[in-house]
């Protein structure tokens, strides 16, 4: 079947069996590979993308429930290759990954979470995280990242 | 996952069609049970009938005395209402406790408890506050509605519409999480009214009880003192790698005193 | 950032440009042309004959294009997997080696062996065949725990390995050690328990076949941390592809941790599938799939002993291990549990003398192999829990009887018992320093507040060594190894100056792009952004043994700083031409060549320029170009080591162990970049606690079904388990590598489990508690302190 949305701001009509996941299309169909797979049970958040402003897993949401809304991926965190999100540059800043696999989920958790409390202290950073596993960094430069990213973004705000 | 066919009726009437006589078809809300399952291929609908279009089913309203929470309203939704945190604020802080916050993002009221797993949070506060379950047929008490694990009274092609929870005079809600599901490993609700007090367990039994020595003990005295001298029996609760029955009768009364404990405070 | 970046500072990462822009190139992101689906019908049963498999059904459905047994393969002549290291039992025979085909034939031995392959258009297609697949399994009882599989009559897994035992392995000396523990004033023994871990990288495994007829070559695309080793062992032992003709790629790889570092059947069978299709053929495991198989870790049963004379003062250390190989030898199987293993039994401490034997035993579970630390965890777990509890029964502090029985920093080098000689070290040096950033003179304190409010409050410690930087090739040839352990790197010179490096080692995660940078920047005085580190494609770089053992900067940065050495000779020898000098005259320094005491002098581009144009090249003694290779094997292991504190607080009512503090003082050598090494210690130490608190693989003892099979069940460690850990490098110099480095990768996992059980402990010492099994997960503590409360009860 055929659905529309907004991927990354950019209009998308494409056609999908229903049972694709938001995962799947986002990987296989429309090519963007930043958005990871690493689990099968929704727990590991590598998938994490935006849908109408709020994380969700992609790997546990049918395509077409992404018909007529907004989706954005960690490609569509920064305007061009030369921009970096705020977020982004502070796991930059701060070592907040190693092998890459879990960022982007990462990333767009942070976001929403700066989203929903501008300030976060340590201790609501590391609960918001429940979602989201990394198995590189003992979680540690990541929460100093997203602090650092959070203050950036209220001074860009 | 199979393949399916996939309905976003408008209308409730046009749900019920689609569901009506199909033993093929499946009602889906936000899905974070179902999809899992669909993708491990223990389920395979040949018609998934998508709710997330049906109007009014998400709204938070006050009915006179009653909460009336839309089955369709998402976790986090309930966690952020002003309208729950100021009348039945232990409801909202179980909504921001459910899984992690992507699943509160999709998950909804009436999946949860249509769906029934032992280890869900919800079913805890529906029996305890004593809600009523409206579907598209009818009303059904909370005492009626949760039968057995995953099985609730519900017909095939009945849908839950609303909940509708009378407001307690406290109430609050304690859990022990898996470690590594992050699911009640056991989770206690308690409520008090001016009648009674029903307490409610998750995730310690096949599926979500009421625990009437420790209602019996509470309505006696409401303070966790009360709960000292109580035990309940371990050989109905379930055993696994992360907590065996014994472990969990106890952690049942240990969450039990402490949400007896959080309600006083918030009282 | 277009400057010369040294080493000890902390440029950001190259890679992180990438990444953090979900840029990353995964196997799983790639696409090929005319690429098909691949998936794996696995076995459901423990042990089982395989009577006969009916794929008729499964190859009618839409889309298949073929279902491959492990009977196809041996009719194609396909090899069994093989054991990249052996090992001799105590009697000198060889172990025990049994087949390990990449789908099995006749029988299946444990939940997870492949039972076929489908092959299909789409992964839908493919699992839908592979549901239509018929097996008729006769189910054979199962064994899965040590203890069990060595009773008479246990099931046996093979009929040629008697008693399920794999090697009966010793390293020491006996007699000495029943002597010493003879006239000991007294023995402390314990038996413990080294959990079973799955490792789960946070990128499942995944990998491509592929195969062009043109040219007869194969492309292998794979999740792996040694892509030389998988060519080597895949083309040379299981497909028979001359290694000309074949090429494995690793790209991007989403952490490893050992688990990456094995040869896997699925990626033989990928690409001797896409031979055979023509076309490429690709297979991504889900996640609850890589429980049953990616290769376990650990997984021992120890007893052990340890004399110590009146004072205290250790005399010698008697260790018996049972280590669970699972049902086939994976890759390094049976060398983690021995040589990874025992050499790392003298700790830290002067111990006269140590004799240590260890049983590998075959048992139907996934197989098992290196998990991060991979043997030394073990050790120091045993070494660390033996000194809590000799101190424990005999009065002494347990900070105080490490300060006594420490190897002293001017002992060094220092010969142990146990074949290995340390080169360098602090231990006194880490602890005392340890001690005070825990704040163990606070600890009191903190313990009667936790008491306050009905929490039990406990400390401990640990110290660790380990051996890394593996390794010396002829020490390890002695042991077993079937191949050599050096590291290769080139450093190629552009003629603008820019550098491309081509390395061995494979990165994931370690940040390799910006460390190798720095290294080069420094050596050459080229800008860090004119340098890019290549790795992981056995088409580009010469050749490598990959990354584990924490040995990519020891082992393969060594390599590269002696290209880099290579590349200023020659440079030399260019500049001496064109400044009109001779040799010994041009100095090299801050990226310029000079005539000493003169203000004639080229810069590194300038020379790197004329490399390429060498019209008045003395051509018999000067070759055009500026590209140098070189191969470095190490004379000995590295020894990093420190000292760690937990502290940790137990709820008596829910059995829950939350860690309070943390503190790691670790000497890990040299530093090249800061920030990268207190990423990799981070990183470990979590994996550690995760091991000490959280992770358990466990299998259903009767039928041999994996119980922690995905991770609802199995207990990754997460955000909120963790307060900030507080870590700090006490460095001593590496006598014998390049650049003084020891390499971090591993030092948290050697030293965290340890200093996490001996602070449960210390917490339960109100009950009387002398050990607890990992993991210290809420029900077990539970249990032990209610048991402990109500000893009637006790069983």
């Amino acid at each position: 079947m055929q659905i529309s949305f907004s991927l990354n701001d950019e209009p998308v009509t494409v056609d999908v069996d229903p049972s694709t996941l938001l995962s799947d299309l986002i990987r296989e169909q429309l090519s963007l590979t930043g958005t990871h797979v690493g689990c099968d049970t929704s727990q590991c958040g590598a998938c994490v993308v935006h849908v109408n402003g709020d994380s969700v897993k992609s790997c546990t949401m049918l395509a077409v429930s992404a018909d007529g809304g907004e989706v954005r991926t960690v490609e569509g965190l920064s305007k061009s290759d030369a921009d970096l999100h705020p977020m982004q540059i502070a796991f930059r800043e701060n070592h907040g990954l190693q092998c890459g696999f879990c960022t982007p989920g990462m990333l767009m958790s942070a976001i929403d979470l700066v989203k929903n409390n501008p300030d976060p202290n340590e201790a609501e950073i590391r609960e918001w995280l429940e979602g989201n596993i990394c198995r590189c960094t003992g979680y540690q430069n990541i929460v100093k990242s997203i602090i650092a990213g959070a203050a950036a973004m209220r001074a860009a705000s | 996952m199979r393949s399916f066919n996939y309905h976003k009726p408008d209308t409730l009437d046009a749900a019920l069609a689609l569901l009506s006589g199909n033993d093929e078809a499946l009602p889906i809300a936000g899905g974070m049970t179902l999809l899992p399952t669909m993708k491990q291929r223990l389920a395979a609908p040949e018609d998934l009938v998508d709710l997330s279009g049906l109007p009014g089913l998400a709204d938070v309203a006050m009915e006179g005395d009653i909460l009336v929470i839309g089955a369709m309203t998402r976790h986090a939704d309930v966690a952020a209402s002003p309208l729950v945190k100021e009348k039945l604020p232990a409801l909202a802080n179980l909504a921001s406790r459910i899984g992690d916050q992507q699943v509160r993002h999709r998950g909804t009221i009436g999946g949860s408890i249509s769906n029934n797993d032992p280890a869900a949070d919800y079913p805890a506060a529906v029996l305890a506050l004593n809600a009523e379950i409206v579907t598209s047929k009818r009303t059904i008490a909370a005492d009626d509605f949760f039968v057995a694990m995953f099985e609730t009274a519900l017909e095939p092609g009945e849908l839950v519409t609303a909940i509708r929870f009378p407001l307690p005079e406290v109430a609050a809600y304690m859990k022990f999480a898996n470690p590594a599901s992050r699911y009640a490993l056991a989770g206690v609700f308690v409520a008090k009214t001016t009648s009674a007090v029903r307490v409610a367990v998750t995730g310690a039994g096949p599926s979500v009880f009421r625990a009437s020595d420790i209602e019996a003990a509470l309505a006696e005295s409401f303070d966790a003192t009360a709960l000292e001298r109580i035990s309940i029996d371990a050989s109905e609760l379930m055993s696994d790698i992360h907590a065996d029955n014994e472990y969990r009768a106890n952690l049942v009364m240990v969450m039990a005193r402490r949400a007896v404990a959080l309600a006083q405070q918030s009282g | 950032m277009n400057a010369v970046v040294g080493i000890g500072s902390s440029p950001k990462r190259k890679e992180d440009a990438r990444f953090v822009r979900g840029k990353g190139t995964y196997v799983a992101d790639i696409k090929r042309p005319g690429m098909l689906a691949g998936v794996f019908l696995r076995s459901e049963h423990a042990h089982a004959k395989l009577n006969s498999i009916d794929v008729s059904k499964a190859l009618a459905q839409p889309g298949v294009k073929a279902v491959y047994t492990g009977e196809d393969m041996k009719a194609d002549n396909v090899g069994g997997l093989p054991v990249g290291w052996g090992i001799t039992d105590k009697h000198g025979d060889p172990m025990k080696e049994p087949p390990h085909p990449p789908i099995a034939h006749d029988k299946v031995r444990y939940v997870g062996d492949a039972v076929a392959f489908v092959v299909a258009d789409t992964i839908e297609q493919a699992q839908a065949a592979a549901e239509m697949i018929e097996v008729d399994y006769e189910v054979l009882p199962a064994v899965v725990g040590l203890v069990d599989a060595l009773r008479p009559n246990a099931p046996q897994l093979y009929d040629d390995v008697p008693n399920n035992l794999c090697a009966d392995w010793e390293l020491g000396n006996s007699s000495a050690v029943d002597a010493a523990f003879e006239n000991a004033a007294h023995v402390a023994s314990i038996e413990l328990v080294n959990n079973r871990l799955i490792g789960n990288p946070l990128e499942p495994l995944a990998a491509i076949g592929e195969f062009e007829f043109a040219s007869g070559r194969y492309t292998l695309w794979t999740t792996s941390q040694f892509p030389h080793v998988v060519r080597l062992l895949m083309g040379e032992m299981v497909l028979g592809i001359p290694q000309h003709k074949l090429r494995v790629v690793a790209p991007d790889v989403g952490g490893g941790f050992g688990v990456k570092q094995f040869h896997y059947a699925e990626e033989a069978v990928v690409t001797w599938a896409a031979g055979k299709l023509g076309r490429p053929v690709k297979w991504v495991a889900q996640r609850s799939e890589g429980f049953v198989s990616d290769a376990h870790g650990r997984d021992h049963v120890t007893e052990a002993e340890l004399a110590l004379d009146e004072d205290g003062k250790f005399l010698a250390m008697r260790v018996k291990t049972l280590a669970n190989m699972g049902a086939y030898l994976s890759t390094f199987g049976p060398n983690i549990p021995t040589n990874l293993y025992a050499p790392l039994l003298s700790g830290v401490y002067q111990i006269p003398s140590i004799y240590c034997e260890v049983k590998c035993v075959f048992t139907n579970t996934v197989p098992v192999d290196a998990y991060r630390g991979a043997g030394r965890p073990e050790a120091t777990f045993v070494v660390e829990r033996l000194v809590d509890m000799a101190a424990r029964e005999m009065g002494i502090d347990k900070i105080d009887i490490r300060k006594r029985n420490m190897i002293p920093k001017e002992a060094y080098p220092y010969q142990t018992p146990v074949i290995v000689e340390y080169d360098s070290g602090d231990p006194l040096g880490c602890l005392e320093r340890s001690e005070e950033l825990a704040d163990v003179a606070g600890f009191e304190v903190r313990r009667a507040e936790s008491a306050s409010r009905g929490k039990y409050r406990g400390l401990g410690i640990s110290t660790y060594i380990e051996a890394c930087g593996l390794a010396p090739s002829r020490l390890a040839g002695q042991l077993g190894a079937r191949g050599g352990l050096y590291e290769s790197a080139t450093v190629r010179v552009h003629p603008s100056g820019a550098v491309t490096v081509l390395i061995g080692t494979h990165n994931h995660g370690q940040g390799h792009e910006t460390t190798f940078a720095q290294i080069v920047s420094d050596r050459l005085g080229v800008p860090f952004e004119d340098i890019d580190i290549v790795f992981g494609d056995t088409d580009r770089v010469q050749f490598g043994m990959g990354t584990y053992g924490s040995r990519s900067l020891v082992v393969g940065g060594a390599a590269l700083s002696q290209a880099s050495d290579k590349v200023i000779l020659k440079g030399r020898k260019i500049a001496a031409h064109q400044l009109e000098a001779s040799l010994e005259d041009i100095v090299f320094e801050d990226g310029t060549f000079s005539v000493a005491g003169t203000d004639r002098k080229k810069s590194f581009q300038e020379i790197a320029g004329a490399a390429y144009v060498p019209f008045d090249f003395p051509l018999e003694t000067l070759e055009p170009g500026l590209e140098e290779q070189s191969y470095y094997d190490p004379v000995n292991f590295t020894y990093p080591g420190g000292a760690h504190f937990a502290e940790v607080e137990i709820d008596p009512d829910t059995g829950i162990v939350t860690l309070e503090r943390y503190t790691a003082v670790d000497d890990v050598g040299t530093i090249i970049n800061p920030m990268i090494v207190e990423g990799q210690l981070h990183g470990g130490i979590v994996q550690g606690i995760g091991q000490a608190l959280f992770e358990h693989g466990v299998y259903d003892p009767t039928s041999g079904q994996l119980l922690s099979g995905s991770f609802m069940d199995y207990c990754m460690p997460r955000a909120d388990n963790f307060p900030q850990l507080v870590i700090e490098p006490h460095s001593t110099t590496c006598t014998h590598t390049p650049m003084g480095v020891k390499g971090c990768g591993e030092c948290g996992t050697i030293g965290s489990p340890a200093a996490i059980i001996s602070a449960v402990v210390d917490a339960l010492k109100p009950l009387g508690i002398a050990h607890v099994d990992m993991p210290a997960s809420p029900n077990h503590i539970w249990n032990i302190i209610r048991n402990a409360r109500t000893p009637v009860a006790a069983e």
